[in-house]
């Protein structure tokens, strides 16, 4: 198994034909954000899911087909919104620039 | 129980750092978050070794329970305040936990570990030392747990609150979307549960939201406030937040946490499962 996109986090051990994935990372400047929030919202804009971002600003979902909106909130800066389509069998990569 | 006597908020830990019958404790899900930085004074509870059996899914006992919080520091007197990421997840899961084994003051921050790195307020790396006590614990308080067997009796007679998001409800993720999907247990819910998934009671800054709109959002998904309830998520610690709503913040009588949960429910054999967004029929 491949590991993840350069600097982002690994994907030894998962099974990533099986899984939807959507994971990326935030910035603010240019430079990583090491503290702050990701929330995965649905097609109807429930939460689905949340992670804090790792020390270098990455982030990683296993959700399922379709359109997911992604919330991320960091300190000092307003909730900014994403959409991204997620396919099983593949990684949708997604840069959140504050 | 009110809000006034199950939650503090940021401000008030604050101003409770130095005060000694205070005692923080973080609960993670991630449980290396508390190592890279946490509240001055706060200890750490790690679910996954501390608060399980290390052989049998079950809790730890009685004694264990004692001999943990004892050796930590904890006395019985002492106000327990929890904290943890993820809105308080864990958290809410270790606050019924202490309320399972008859700790008498035990809180929750509010908005956790989330609203105080939002609120940018100090971490630290320190870790505190906090003298040895002898904790005693009570008997396990069964009428905030339930088991699986009177879950199933419950179908059709309680409410059932089913706290995992739509996804997970109506059987399309089988895990919260953070963790890979790869499970051994099927989906669905347990017919005639109520979706009213935790986060609804929660702010995006992981705060709780106003009594009023609590009591609305159970009401409106069927709540019947003249039953008992059961709630129930995939490993017991989500509807251990939602557990905290309904018996804590509103306080409703006879609420318990199923912290069987999904993992144990979805992989019995013979009972009945609903699919789909709708609660399905008893």
């Amino acid at each position: 198994m491949c590991g993840a996109t350069a600097g982002g986090l690994s994907l030894n051990g998962i099974n990533t034909d099986i899984e939807a994935i959507i994971q990326g990372q935030v910035t603010k400047g240019g430079e990583p954000v090491s503290t702050g929030y990701v929330r995965l919202l649905d097609r109807t804009g429930e939460f689905t899911a949340e992670v804090p971002v790792s020390a270098t600003g990455h982030f990683r979902f296993f959700a399922g087909d379709g359109e997911w909106t992604l919330r991320t909130l960091v300190p000092g800066a307003e909730p900014t919104d994403r959409t991204v389509q997620a396919a099983v069998g593949s990684i949708a990569e997604v840069e959140i620039a504050f | 129980m009110s809000r006034e006597n199950s939650l503090v908020s940021a401000q008030w830990v604050e101003e409770n750092l130095d005060n000694a019958k205070v005692v923080l404790v973080e609960v993670d899900e991630d449980t290396t978050a508390y190592d890279k930085g946490h509240i001055k004074g706060a200890i750490k509870l790690d679910w996954t070794t501390d608060l399980q059996d290390q052989v049998r899914r079950d809790f730890v006992n009685k004694a264990q329970f004692e001999a943990l919080l004892s050796g930590r520091g904890v006395a019985n007197d002492d106000t327990v305040v929890l904290y943890g990421g993820n809105n308080n997840w864990f958290a809410a899961y270790a606050y019924w936990y202490f309320k399972l084994y008859g700790h008498q003051d035990v809180r929750l921050l509010d908005g956790g570990r989330k609203k105080w790195e939002l609120d940018s307020r100090e971490l630290v790396a320190e870790l505190p030392e906090r003298a040895a006590t002898t904790y005693t614990a009570q008997e396990q308080d069964l009428s905030i747990r339930a088991f699986r067997d009177e879950t199933v009796a419950a179908i059709g007679t309680q409410n059932l609150v089913d706290v995992r998001s739509p996804d997970e409800f109506a059987g399309r993720l089988l895990a919260p979307a953070h963790l890979p999907q790869e499970q051994a247990q099927r989906a669905g819910h347990i017919p005639t549960a109520a979706n009213v998934p935790w986060s609804k009671a929660a702010n995006d800054d992981g705060t709780f939201r106003s009594d009023d709109e609590l009591k609305e959002i159970y009401t409106e998904a069927g709540v019947d406030w003249s039953k008992d309830t059961i709630a129930y998520c995939r490993i017991g610690e989500r509807s251990s937040h939602t557990w905290f709503v309904l018996k804590e913040i509103l306080g409703q009588e006879n609420v318990k946490n199923y912290d069987g949960s999904w993992t144990e429910y979805g992989s019995l054999v013979g009972v009945p499962i609903a699919l789909g967004d709708e609660p399905g029929e008893a």
